[in-house]
């Protein structure tokens, strides 16, 4: 039987500098996986791991030691077999990453399984592990909630717009942590109309980059009437928006992410109908929650990815007695046609079809049942034994 | 016969109370749902056929067919895993209010009034519709205010327990205000011409009924939003349970 071993560093047990030295694009991976013969590398920024089949550890770890520069003893892990892939689903679930359930790591397994060209074995084994991973969020809120303060700035504003499609974005502060706010408002379909800074250059290099237009601090308070989600991160020592800039008059509600520290917004404005005021504090406790809903959902992951991992185990042990089974029916087939050929010149044709017809039903009746318990008894730890007895009995051999 | 399909039906909305209040038994929930509203069905069927003329004229009657058009309602409207606790406002109310039912009579085969069948299905079938939509309402006003409310309190957890947004629940409250509206109309005009042509006087329960037509008429005239909408559906919805709970008896009388 093929067997499964798995070669690799994560950031477990490796540190970033030792990762990023083995870490792969989608090309090397697939130049490397082709080198060591029937595997599939999978490497991102969290981990780098060989998948083998029938092959040796040694020269995966060469491999890996050839690219780090230096010796990975103490680092690296060897998994094998049911362990090998009860690691790879507990990967595409999300499990073994950094944020319990990140979507990510399901379509960087996806690119290492099609970038590579995989056997039979490793075929299975990263088909199955791709319908984990997909089982996991379909049937555990694992990967719901956001895992970073910009995303959880996102989906509050979708809490209350639902749909952010065509929702108008006023950006005040040019700096990087406003602007990733900013992007994942963004890949939610809103529009960043505005962006506003002390500095004008900023401003407009920044509105240039989402096509929006810039504003100096003096007009924030006419923006505000025009849109429907503000996110501030100045690094003013002072507020720079008071809730009596908020227009009084308004039909839709405003949301308000301050990230800054010290704050940029007045928290008075949390006061005002139909505002909602989120600052640094807020957000983070938002995201610690939601990281514990994960790691609560991790237990129930782990349970299904279990589940799967037994059934692969069971699949791989069925493996120990197809090729008895298949001697087993051929050397009965082979016995009914010579007997057949046997009596085929001393019957009419028609006699002959009904002979092969009851032949072939009672062939089908006799092995019904070994096959079936040799199957039963592979899924339990005795398969290679009922395997055995059975070539042994009737003087198989696999290559009959 | 009716008795047998009483139990089953309350059982399957009762069941459904409990179990919206966890994620994990809101597929449970759900069903209970479907099953109660399936022999609530075949219950009202087996009124419909044994009774001598519309069987849901009484007050306890209209309560039975008022809880059934609100499981209805909330089935078509709005059974999604997203406003399971939509499920949580509406089933414990409709299983209240089917467990009252009984009480007096409201599932067992009614007898016979002097007022046509065709009259009161237009008026008690559209009335009760309409309240059945503003029951609906209500329950997404109330969903509305404690999202809101939430949100104001930058609660931990908000993304966690995650409610339907405030604007998908403004919107399916102003939805559902302007289908039911016009049942609330139509439903009132039989009465008004049944009224006139036997020239009865106005009741107290005609008289809230019409009021709750003004409030939600001005509803739908200036379209509300936030917690003003929301706190007027409310207000609508106490006008509908004092109208369904206090001064529906006696109104065929």
């Amino acid at each position: 039987m093929s067997t499964l071993s798995l070669v690799g560093l994560s950031h477990h047990v490796a540190p970033v500098e030792l990762r990023e030295r083995v870490t792969l694009d989608q090309t090397a991976s697939a130049e490397l996986a082709h080198e060591l013969g029937d595997a599939v590398c999978l490497s991102t920024c969290n981990r780098t791991e060989l998948y083998i089949a029938d092959g040796d550890d040694e020269a995966a770890t060469a491999a890996l030691e050839r690219l780090a520069g230096r010796s990975l003893d103490g680092v690296v892990y060897r998994l094998h077999d049911d362990a090998a892939a009860l690691h790879l689903f507990r990967v595409a679930a999300g499990l073994d990453s950094l944020v319990p359930g990140e979507g990510e790591i399901l379509g960087q397994v996806r690119d290492a399984f099609e970038s590579a060209d995989p056997g039979p074995l490793l075929d299975r084994v990263f088909r199955h592990a791709l319908a984990v991973g997909k089982r996991v969020r379909s049937e555990t809120a694992i990967g719901e909630s956001p895992a970073s303060v910009s995303s959880a700035a996102a989906a509050l504003a979708a809490q209350v717009f639902g749909d952010l499609d065509g929702r108008r974005v006023l950006l005040v502060g040019a700096g990087r942590i406003g602007e990733l706010a900013a992007m994942n408002l963004a890949t939610r379909g809103a529009d960043i109309a505005y962006v506003a800074n002390r500095s004008g250059g900023a401003a407009r290099e920044l509105a240039h980059t989402f096509d929006a237009k810039a504003l100096s601090l003096d007009e924030l308070g006419t923006a505000l009437g025009d849109v429907d989600v503000v996110v501030s991160s100045t690094s003013a020592p002072d507020v720079v928006m008071r809730a009596t800039d908020v227009p009084a008059k308004r039909r839709r509600p405003l949301f308000f992410i301050d990230i800054a520290v010290p704050r940029d917004l007045d928290p008075a404005i949390q006061e005002l109908d139909g505002c909602f005021l989120y600052d640094i504090d807020d957000l983070e406790a938002v995201v610690a929650e939601t990281l514990s809903g994960r790691r609560a959902e991790a237990a129930r992951a782990e349970q299904l990815v279990a589940e799967e991992a037994e059934r692969f185990r069971s699949w791989r042990a069925s493996l120990d007695v197809v090729p008895a089974i298949a001697s087993l029916r051929a050397y009965a087939e082979q016995i009914r046609s010579s007997e057949l050929a046997k009596v085929s010149g001393r019957v009419s044709e028609n006699e002959r079809r009904t002979l092969d017809s009851v032949t072939q039903q009672i062939l089908n009746k006799l092995l019904h049942l070994p096959t079936v318990r040799m199957k039963e008894a592979a899924a339990g730890a005795n398969g290679a034994s009922y395997a055995d007895a059975v070539r042994h009995l009737f003087g198989l051999d696999d290559d009959r | 016969m009716v008795e047998a399909l009483f139990w089953p039906a309350l059982l399957g909305y009762g069941e459904a109370a409990f179990a919206y209040a966890s994620a994990r038994t809101s597929r449970a929930a759900t069903w209970g749902v479907r099953l109660g509203w399936m022999a609530q069905t075949a219950l009202l069927a087996v009124q419909a056929v044994r009774a001598d003329g519309f069987p849901w004229s009484s007050w306890s009657g209209s309560l039975n067919l008022f809880v059934w058009l609100v499981v209805g309602t909330y089935l078509i409207w709005g059974c999604r895993p997203r406003y399971r606790l939509l499920g949580l406002a509406v089933m414990p109310l409709a299983a209240g209010l089917f467990a009252v039912a009984p009480v007096g009579g409201g599932t067992r085969t009614g007898s016979r009034t002097h007022y046509s069948n065709v009259f009161l299905v237009l008026h008690v079938g559209f009335v009760l519709a309409a309240f059945a939509g503003f029951t609906l309402a209500a329950a997404l006003a109330a969903l509305y205010l404690w999202e809101e409310g939430r949100l104001k309190r930058r609660s931990a957890d908000i993304l966690r327990l995650r409610l339907p947004p405030l604007a998908s629940l403004e919107r399916l409250t102003w939805r559902t205000i302007l289908v039911s509206l016009p049942l609330l109309t139509l439903g009132l005009a039989a009465g008004v011409v049944r009224l006139t042509q036997e020239g009865h006087s106005f009741d107290a329960l005609e008289a809230l009924t019409l009021a709750t037509w003004v409030l939600y008429g001005s509803f739908v005239l200036t379209r509300p939003t936030g917690r003003r909408a929301a706190y007027l559906a409310l207000g609508g919805f106490a006008l509908v349970i004092v109208a369904r709970l206090a001064l529906a008896g006696g109104h065929f009388g």
